[in-house]
């Protein structure tokens, strides 16, 4: 079996944001409470860590440490966001409560309802990043000039890890296997991707690692940048890493739950 | 076969999964604006057979046409003119009663106008108008059932597929169905089904299918098909020593199953008057043949999985 076979490209509809809008529609039927965790979490994060823990720390590389690790935290959420919404909520939606089973009895075929799911993934990075840049520049904690930036670059930055949340979906046989990912490749993560210290204090090779790797320092680093109110011509090699990577889990991730669900 | 277009033609049909064949070189037809029935145990191949109809399996050999159309090369187009009616509810438990329909009907590309008017025509026509805005979690079997069949009906299908439709329904429930499928009968949509229900099957289908271990035993009217295989009458006796023996000299047509012998025949009067007789038999009883009997003679009394 050749492993060209998970990269077949799929013939997609239009419809496929029928299932987006799906979704849509839920969100909203409970919009308030999701509405919250975007916007309690990086104020207590910030209180915390920010404005606790960072009594100690001077500064790092010129700027405040609260300032370090506000981007830090949107990077995070938007990380979160769409990974569980297409690990934990789209198994089960495909599982038990068998939507996609009943999409599928309609003009779309599984690849239509995956694509419409990650497009939703990415978008629920989108809506913590619409909550949280405004909750954080009203701490005063990053330069508005390229900010607004960051809520257009959370749908791209939240479709990788839709796209890579949907393929451990697709691969886990059952919903609490699903734990796995979640802690040991989200977690690492949010501790090791120049999060909450820069990535320079580690070793070079466990640099080089994490910027292979770990797809949140690409992201991290992007949002940094915004926040900080510069354009950098290096962001160019990280949003080209994180285009290429969600284009291949993308297709990767249909291919998967094709093969777990259509047969 | 008289239709030169029937709405489904399957020709020598096969799917495995891996080393378990679970249909086995099928054909069939369906003609259309009949209801078509799918008998057989559990793992008979039925709602393997119905998946691959709805264009949710693929085949693995033969060929299957759904409207004149391959179902591996134009499954949306197929999908596009089918209801469902899938052997699980699967509602959607985030919605109410009206939000599922109308979330429904937006995979179908149904206008918003249209689908409202549908919806409304949907719901009288289950009888589910009271219950528009309730999550469907609180509705009873009966109910989500004939939700499910409001969904099914969303696009206007030319066909529909129901995978045993009134499974778990209290006989209220069932007639209900039934009755809903004999309307949508007489407009003109052709409908198949699967069932365990062989009373079900005899009332509803004009022509029906005996499937077993992927294959089909039998295919007909299920009048003729009881005519052919049992005869018109069966007499049940108890099952003494001395009955078999005469039984065997009487030439008749009979079967031993456990505690008592099933006497198949076209004249159940004269074999009872002639058991009474011959084998000094004074209890029996003698009743119409079923499709149950044909069930059970050809698929066996064995129980399965």
């Amino acid at each position: 079996m050749s492993y060209l076979q998970y990269f077949l490209i799929p013939e997609l509809d239009r419809r496929l944001l029928k299932v987006w809008l799906r979704n849509k529609d839920v969100f909203m039927k409970n919009i308030k409470l999701n509405f919250l965790p975007p916007f309690l979490e990086p104020i207590l994060y910030l209180l915390a860590m920010g404005f606790g823990l960072g009594t100690f720390v001077d500064e790092i590389g010129g700027v405040s440490y609260a300032q370090f690790i506000a981007p830090a935290l949107i990077a995070v959420s938007v990380m979160y966001a769409s990974f569980f919404e297409c690990t934990y909520g789209s198994y089960v939606r495909m599982y038990y409560q068998k939507t996609f089973d009943a999409i599928i009895a309609t003009p779309l075929i599984i690849e239509d309802v995956i694509a419409g799911e990650l497009l939703w993934g990415a978008t629920r990075s989108t809506i913590n990043a619409l909550v949280m840049v405004p909750v954080i520049a009203a701490f005063g904690l990053i330069d508005l000039k390229y900010s607004f930036l960051i809520i257009p670059f959370a749908f791209l930055g939240g479709l990788l890890f839709a796209c890579i949340g949907m393929c451990f979906t697709a691969m886990t046989p059952n919903i609490m296997a699903l734990n796995y990912p979640a802690l040991l490749f989200i977690t690492p993560m949010f501790l090791f991707s120049g999060t909450f210290f820069p990535l320079e204090v580690l070793p070079e090779p466990i640099q080089y690692l994490a910027l292979a790797f770990l797809p949140l320092t690409h992201i991290v680093r992007v949002i940094r940048t915004l926040a900080y109110g510069s354009l950098e011509l290096s962001l160019i090699s990280d949003l080209l890493w994180i285009l290429i990577a969600s284009m291949l889990f993308f297709i990767l991730s249909m291919n998967l739950m094709k093969k777990k669900l259509i047969v | 076969m008289v239709n030169i277009n029937p709405i489904i033609k399957a020709e020598d049909l096969v799917k495995r999964y891996g080393e378990l064949t679970a249909v086995d070189g099928v054909s069939f037809h369906v003609k259309e604006g009949e209801m078509f029935g799918f008998l057989g145990p559990n793992g008979a191949g039925k709602t393997t057979t119905m998946k691959m109809i709805q264009c949710v399996s693929p085949k693995t050999s033969g060929k299957l046409e759904v409207f004149g159309m391959d179902v591996s090369a134009h499954e949306r187009e197929i999908k596009k003119y089918m209801g469902v009616v899938p052997q699980e509810n699967n509602l959607d438990p985030d919605f109410t009663v009206y939000e599922n329909l109308r979330n429904y009907s937006r995979y179908f590309d149904i206008p918003r106008e249209d689908a409202e008017k549908r919806i409304e025509e949907l719901l009288n026509f289950v009888q589910l108008q009271d219950k528009k805005n309730v999550m469907t979690e609180s509705l009873s079997g009966g109910m989500k059932r004939r939700l499910v069949l409001a969904r099914a009906l969303l696009n206007n299908p030319q066909l529909i597929v129901l995978d045993e439709p009134t499974v778990g329904l209290d006989p209220q429930a069932r007639h209900l169905i039934w009755d809903k499928l004999r309307s949508l009968k007489k407009r003109g949509v052709t409908i198949v089904l699967t069932t365990h229900y062989l009373d079900e099957a005899e009332k509803l289908c004009d022509r029906l299918v005996v499937m077993d271990y992927g294959k089909i035993l039998v295919d007909g009217k299920p009048s003729q098909i009881i005519k052919d295989h049992i005869g018109t009458g069966v007499v049940e006796v108890d099952n003494h020593p001395g009955i078999v023996e005469c039984l065997r000299k009487s030439e008749t047509s009979y079967e031993v199953m456990g505690e008592i012998i099933v006497i198949y025949t076209n004249d159940a009067m004269h074999i009872s008057d002639q058991l009474s007789i011959e084998c000094a038999l004074d209890k029996m009883t003698t009743r119409k043949a079923t499709l149950e009997d044909v069930f059970l003679k050809l698929t066996g009394r064995k129980l399965r999985e």
